[in-house]
């Protein structure tokens, strides 16, 4: 019987509504005990003073690249960035090569991720074969082998008659359907944000407006079908009211937002020079627009953070703006980015955001993580709040360094991460 | 007002106007104008720029652009090399950076880029030791042009300040609009834009100027007219329906001009559309300086290479 056991730390659990000085015991991979004063002399002791102890934070959108993108990421790699940077989960979208569109690849991507026996990986699988957007992939045999939502991100599901069929189909799992929500004719190859920014730098913009008639026909179609939508990475402020207008409909719609997206405008660009690490899909927005999404996660609209880990090799990214690939990493930097920006900055409540990253994501997703109730997987994130540290790309485990945030200071830091009872990450105290 | 000349350009390189200051534009208008004396020698090449190597890399077709660059350069002395490559097969060959990295191994002291895409001259800029100096780059910025621009009007007016300069056409899609709008608003011109709703970008007016939809309410009483190529090839069918109902709204006619004031400056960036963006009798009429802008292109890019390689005041004539 293993034995762990987390000792004097504040246990913040949005799911049993406790913020408190607990220890917790953890016996064969599972949460044994959450109490005040526990001894057990045959446990292993990590010591949690001064840090929060929260229930294991998800990643619900990242790119792991493998099969196909090895030389980007991999899944032993994606998976060591993942707890390194206080993720227990991650959920991988289906755009490799091959896609996962079947079975065999859901089966393949969970088997790697045993064997890499680091975060878990929770395969999402492609809403279409090939992500062509033509005919339906094999959603049940994949639900069966382990997807737990379907999507074709990277690219939106642009027909109408496709997504409706899909949103339909994917209840017989209750599994969601992740929408890259966007209408190509309207980003009509531009390559960041529609506005004075993309004016004055002569580089052809992507309008909000790209985003949110996109989420509108998901809405209605989720409301006609009944099945669960969740948008991903939403950027746009009609994007949002469209979420919000749903909500209060009674619709299953849920949406996620990025770390880029909440901290970083469409100044950066520029403010950059043209760096690529700052192009991403979709853009980071104006002003105007990154206010209405911190506003969205403050009011409840936005149901769980998301990196969109997106990793590519610098040769690719070392590419004029306009040839250079959409994407930045992003699961190393999340946790201290949001936490100084929408804790620090924003005041959103500890609580809150340990929803944001772990029990919201686990309700929507239907996954088994998310609470430290008894009897639960132990997959816990430790958190050193007070934690200062300079973004360094070098010392990222994962094999892409495109990240917008390099040389930043942040307060916030993860301190090591657990996984089904196993500490798979310790942060190196200096 | 007039504005100050700065003594010095304070950056290695020259990637926008975005990045000047009126003071330094002031100072490459000034020495521009001393060059321009050059041309009028019987020896019409000085040694400023003498044992100076100068790489023309022109990623994307330009002949005028980079027959300028060439005079400017023999004219100082330079030693000129040409690098004419499409972009396009980048996904084939070489990227960008090896590229640059590849001649900047031969120590030249500038890279003149012109490029298809926006903001590769600050990318190399970053990395690059030599100069690199923006002949163009996708719908960005073109600096040499609006200074030459600005050239021509100031040689014509004796100021820039007060003057009301309209630019007509694909403002989408124009790099010469934005360097200018960004140049002459700098040096205290009122700039007017107009051209088909459907192909202004969004916050123009935040770069400093106002924007018409109809093209005889920016033209009345304008002091300068600036006709912008209608780039065809950049076009899809869906921006505007046709050329000739492009003539119908927008192109300079004889008819349009004398809505402006009675000695205006017609000017144009080249190569024109004669018949699209403007009437033949108006780009060969009196009002008609576009041939001087290309005299005055020679003169200002003269006046940016020597003043990037460190010259101030007037070049020595021997």
């Amino acid at each position: 019987m293993s034995r762990l056991l987390i000792k004097h730390g504040r246990v913040v659990d949005p799911s049993q509504r406790i913020d408190a000085g607990l220890n917790v015991l953890v016996v064969d991979g599972k949460v044994a005990r959450l109490a005040e004063r526990i001894e057990d002399r045959d446990a292993e002791v990590l010591d949690a003073t001064g840090l929060v102890v929260a229930p294991g934070f998800i990643d619900p959108h990242v790119h792991l690249r493998e099969p196909g993108f090895e030389y980007k990421e991999t899944i032993a790699s994606g998976a060591a960035a993942a707890v390194a940077g206080g993720f227990a989960a991650v959920c991988c979208m289906p755009n490799t090569r091959p896609a996962n569109d079947n079975a065999a690849v859901t089966e393949f991507i969970r088997s790697r991720a045993a064997d890499t026996g680091l975060a878990r990986v929770y395969p999402v699988g492609a809403v279409s074969k090939n992500l062509e957007g033509g005919e339906l992939a094999e959603m049940g045999e994949m639900a069966r082998a382990g997807a737990v939502a379907f999507s074709d991100d990277g690219k939106p599901v642009h027909n109408g008659y496709l997504m409706r069929r899909a949103l339909e189909y994917a209840r017989l799992f209750d599994a969601p359907v992740i929408d890259h929500c966007e209408d190509p004719t309207l980003v009509a190859g531009g390559v960041m944000h529609e506005g004075a920014v993309s004016t004055r730098l002569g580089l052809r913009g992507i309008p909000a407006v790209s985003e949110e008639v996109a989420v509108a026909r998901d809405v209605a179609l989720a409301q006609l079908t009944g099945g669960s939508l969740h948008v991903a990475h939403i950027s746009t402020r009609g994007g949002l009211e469209r979420v919000r207008e749903a909500k209060g409909s009674g619709a299953a719609v849920t949406c996620e937002a990025t770390p880029h997206h909440l901290a970083l405008t469409d100044e950066a660009v520029a403010d950059s020079s043209y760096d690529t690490d700052t192009k991403m899909s979709p853009p980071l927005r104006s002003a105007e627009h990154v206010e209405a999404l911190i506003r969205g996660v403050l009011d409840g609209t936005v149901d769980c953070f998301a990196t969109d880990h997106a990793p590519h090799h610098a040769d690719e990214k070392a590419l004029e703006f306009d040839l250079a690939p959409f994407g930045v990493v992003g699961l190393e930097t999340a946790v201290p980015v949001t936490y100084d920006l929408m804790v620090r900055r924003h005041k959103l409540p500890l609580r809150l955001f340990v929803a944001l990253w772990s029990t919201n994501a686990a309700r929507l997703l239907r996954l088994p993580g998310g609470t430290l109730k008894v009897g639960s997987p132990a997959d816990i994130t430790l958190l050193d709040l007070d934690a200062r540290a300079t973004v360094n790309p070098d010392r990222f485990r994962s094999l892409s360094r495109n990240t917008p945030f390099a040389g930043q200071r942040l307060r916030g830091w993860p301190a090591a991460t657990v996984v089904g009872g196993r500490v798979v990450w310790k942060r190196d105290r200096k | 007002m007039s504005v100050k000349p700065a003594s010095r350009l304070r950056g290695k390189d020259l990637v926008g106007i975005d990045p000047l200051t009126a003071g330094e534009i002031q100072l490459i208008l000034d020495t521009a104008e001393q060059m321009r004396e050059i041309a009028e020698r019987p020896i019409k090449k000085v040694p400023a720029l003498r044992g100076k190597t100068v790489v023309n890399l022109f990623m994307e077709a330009s002949t005028r652009t980079r027959f300028s660059f060439e005079v400017a350069e023999k004219r100082l002395s330079a030693d000129s090399l040409n690098f004419a490559a499409s972009a396009s097969s980048v996904s084939k060959g070489e990227t960008l950076l090896d590229t640059a990295l590849n001649l900047e191994a031969m120590q030249p002291d500038f890279i003149v880029l012109r490029h298809q895409y926006a903001g590769a001259p600050h990318q190399l800029a970053r990395i690059l030791k030599s100069s690199v100096v923006n002949a163009g780059d996708g719908a960005h910025e073109h600096p040499t042009q609006a200074l030459l621009d600005a050239l021509t009007i100031r040689l014509k007016r004796g100021t820039l300040e007060g003057q009301v300069v309209t630019i007509v056409g694909d403002l989408q899609h124009s790099r010469v609009v934005r360097s200018n709008v960004l140049l002459l608003s700098r040096m205290g011109a009122e700039v007017r834009v107009a051209g088909p709703p459907s192909l202004i970008p969004p916050g123009m007016e935040a770069m400093g100027c106002r924007v018409f939809h109809h093209v005889e309410e920016a033209i009345a009483g304008a002091d300068v007219v600036m006709m912008l190529r209608i780039q065809l090839e950049r076009q899809g069918r869906m921006n505007f329906p046709t050329v000739r109902e492009y003539y119908d709204f927008f192109a300079l006619t004889p008819e349009r001009l004398k809505l402006a004031r009675k000695d205006c400056l017609v000017m144009h960036p080249g190569p024109m559309n004669r018949g699209v963006e403007i009437d033949s009798r108006v780009a060969d009429g009196p009002h008609s300086v576009i041939l001087e802008q290309v005299t005055n292109g020679v003169a200002v890019r003269m006046a940016v290479l020597y003043l990037l390689a460190g010259g101030h005041g007037e070049p020595a004539s021997d």
